[in-house]
Order: structure tokens, then sequence, then C-alpha cells
């Protein structure tokens, strides 16, 4: 309970602090406070995808479809997160960089992942069986995170990138940004991510009343 | 589960020749394979004419043509096992590693045979200059192998789901995007002239994706094929 009411007050105030502190990047102005929230939806994406085929790679293990429902709904609120990153990314690339998409490196994975997402449901919606499903989504989920690293990180060294990130060293990120900004960054990342948690504990505790329900029908 | 003491090697052999010799009978997924390219091929080529194409354009409709064709004939392997009923005797009689390097190996067979009619077809059409041939064939090369890397295991995957053919291509591009852009990036570079030293990080990451694709397909093979 006092988690709760502690990411509710610490998601107020950096849902506040961002709006009223300067704005992070001076050139492009006011729109530059997406970066606030574009960068946990995308952080959160690749999350919920990594957490989705960790369950797959125990059901493959255990073979329980406990496992199985906990990929699948680590991939639903995954899929909302993505939808969302590439959203405001979206619009602020109409801000910062003329158009709404570039097929910059970080663009193309987050299209990617939401095809990967797309690909993972419709696998999930073209099989009956629930364990044939399960084992062929599992198997489909661990091989497509596979091409993440690639990506994440091999494609940007290939091809020309737009995003500051990318032309900057990651660790650096306390020296192209200020202190404060580096600061509400990092606040909003942790408090979006324990979201996206405290919501993926309550879809596991629905699942297994579901379970226990089914158990009293017997 | 009688087996037996073959090697890998063998057996991964046996099942290649047997698809092989299944290939030569009935030439189906040669036929589809080939027929798709070619058709692509000239559609777009009389499309866009004779007007001096950039070597990007040049490089983006190579790999389209070559994508799709992959995308329409490299499932057969596995939805012909299904539909005559032979995959389940395969599954009681043979090791799960063995029946995919033999398919990796007929698919890659299936795409080399294409790649190898096709190239000279898209330089004539497109007239892309002869002299850029050679640093284009490691490129070629090293795309077929990525492709079929790939592509095998998903295909196994959908032989066993419902709606096969549209299954594939949603779920086998995602997976090819990393690989798609190396190669329209290398192929953009090598038919502009600037020859494969230019090329040398996309090279390094298409063989990275191979060993990982080959690899990762290996170790989830028998997941998807065991009951």
């Amino acid at each position: 309970m006092i988690w709760k009411l502690l990411i509710f007050i610490l998601m107020t105030a950096v849902i506040v602090l961002s709006f009223t502190t300067p704005a992070p990047q001076q050139a492009i102005g006011e729109a530059s406070r997406i970066m606030y929230y574009h960068v946990p939806m995308a952080w959160i994406s690749v999350l919920a995808f990594a957490m989705s085929m960790v369950y797959s790679i125990q059901y493959l293990r255990g073979r329980q479809l406990s496992y199985d429902e906990r990929a699948l709904d680590a991939a639903r609120l995954g899929f909302v997160f993505c939808v969302l990153a590439a959203i405001s990314g979206s619009v602020f690339a109409r801000v910062a960089w003329g158009s709404f998409w570039n097929w910059d490196p970080r663009e193309t994975s987050i299209f990617v992942l939401l095809l990967i997402y797309g690909a993972y449901f419709a696998l999930r919606g073209a099989v009956e069986e629930e364990d044939r499903r399960a084992a062929l989504t599992a198997v489909y989920s661990i091989f497509a995170f596979l091409t993440v690293p690639f990506l994440v990180f091999v494609m940007p060294r290939i091809m020309p990138s737009l995003h500051p990130a990318d032309s900057v060293v990651d660790a650096t990120i306390s020296i192209t940004m200020g202190p404060t900004v580096g600061l509400i960054l990092l606040a909003s990342l942790v408090l979006f991510t324990s979201l996206f948690l405290w919501v993926f504990y309550i879809a596991v505790r629905i699942r297994r009343l579901q379970r226990s329900d089914l158990k009293k029908e017997d | 589960m009688p087996t037996s003491n073959a090697g890998l090697i063998s057996k991964a052999a046996a099942v290649y020749a047997k698809d092989f010799r299944l290939e030569l009978r009935s030439r189906y997924s040669l036929n589809a394979i080939l027929m798709f390219a070619v058709t692509t091929l000239a559609v777009v080529s009389f499309s866009l004419g004779q007007s001096g194409l950039s070597p990007k354009l040049l490089s983006a409709l190579f790999w389209i043509v070559l994508f799709f064709s992959a995308m329409s004939g490299l499932a057969h392997v596995f939805i012909r096992e299904e539909e005559t009923g032979t995959a389940l005797i395969l599954r009681l009689k043979a090791d799960p590693d063995a029946v995919y390097l033999g398919k990796l190996l007929i698919n890659f067979s299936l795409l080399s045979v294409m790649t190898v009619v096709i190239t000279p077809i898209f330089f004539i059409f497109t007239d892309a200059g002869g002299q850029y041939v050679l640093p284009f064939v490691p490129i070629l090369i090293l795309g077929v192998v990525g492709l079929c890397s790939a592509t095998t295991l998903v295909a196994a995957i959908i032989a066993r789901a419902s709606m096969k053919t549209a299954l594939f291509a949603a779920l086998s591009f995602p997976i090819l995007m990393p690989l798609l852009l190396a190669l329209v990036s290398a192929s953009e570079k090598a038919l502009g002239g600037q020859g494969l030293s230019a090329c040398w990080s996309e090279l390094q990451a298409l063989v990275a994706y191979a060993v990982v694709m080959i690899t990762g397909s290996l170790m989830l093979f028998k997941f998807v094929w065991q009951e």
C-alpha cells in the first residue's frame, strides 16, 4: 500500500516538474519535454518484451501454462507502451526534425518492435490448442528477441542517426544534459517502470483469481 | 524411439537428400520462387524503365524482389511435410537438429538457385553495371545465408498454425529487418562503385546476424518440432 502511495506522489511530482523546469533542449524549446515521457515508454516496451521472453523460456523449461499467461500479459502491456513510444517519438520528430517519420535507426527499431508484438498476437490467434500455442509463441518470442541487440546496438553504428543519444556514447548522459534534466528523466524512467510492474502484478493476480475460480467450479 | 548411431551430418544429409529428390520430381517450390522473382523483377523494371536508376533504388528493388520471392517459396519445406502427412513419421524417427540442418540446407539451395538465375537477369534489365557484380557477390551470399537462417525456424512455426502463408510473411519480416537494412545499405555502396571495403561494418553485421540466427534456431527448433 505504501508503495502505491509513494508512486502516486512521486509521479505527480515528476509530471509537475517536467512542465515547470526549464526545457531540456533550448534549441527545440518546449517540445523537448516529450523526452521525459518518450524515453520511459521506449525503455518499457523493450523491458516488457524481455520479460515476455524470460517467461517464454521458463515455459519451455517447465511447461506450466501460468508462465505462458504471464508472457502474454507482459506482451499486451508492452504493446501499449510501444504504441505510445512510437506516437510520442513521431510527434517529437515532427517538431524537432521536420517530418513525422524518417526511418532513423531508433525509429526503425521501435517500428520493428511494434511489428514483432503484432506478429506475436497474430501467431497466438492462429493456433487453437493451448499447449501448442504456448510452445510456438514462446519460441517466436525468444527468436524475435535475438534481433533486438542488432537493432539497438548494431544499426545505429551502421546508419546515420538523428537521435541525440546516438551521437554521444550513452555513458555521458549526465554530461550532455544538465543535472536537473538528468534527474527528472531518471525519476520518470523509474516511476513509469514501477507503474508498468504494478499493472503487470495486477494482471498476474487476476489470472490467479481466475484459476482459483475454475478450481472451485470443479 | 530408435536412434541410429549415424552422426548429425549424415542424418542431416539424409533429410536434405529426401527433400532434394522430392523437389527434383515436382519442382514445386523452385517453380514458385523462380516465377515469382522473374515476374516481380519484370514488373518493376518495366514500370521504371531504363532512366538511369540510382544505386539506392537498384539496391532496394533487388532486395524487395528477393525478400518477397523468399516469402513465397521458403515455407514449403515444412508445409509440405504437414500436408502430405509425413511430418509425424519424421518427428518419430529423426533427430530434431538433423531435421533443422537438412531443411536449412534445402532452403539455402532453393534460394541460391533463384539468386543465380535472378542476378544476371537483374543486371540485364536494369543495366546496373557489370563491373559491380564482383563486389556484389559476397553481399549476395551473406544475404542468402541470412535469409534462410532466419526463415527456416519461422517456417517450422507456421507449418503448425493456420493461415500459414500470410502468417509466414508477418512473422518473418520483423526478424529480417536488421538483415534487410544491412543488405540494402551494403548493396547501395557496392552498386554505386564504392567497393567492398566501404561496406565493412555491414558485412560484419551480416555475418553476426547469420551466426546468431542459426545458433538460436538450432537451440529452439526442438521445441517447435516436438509435440
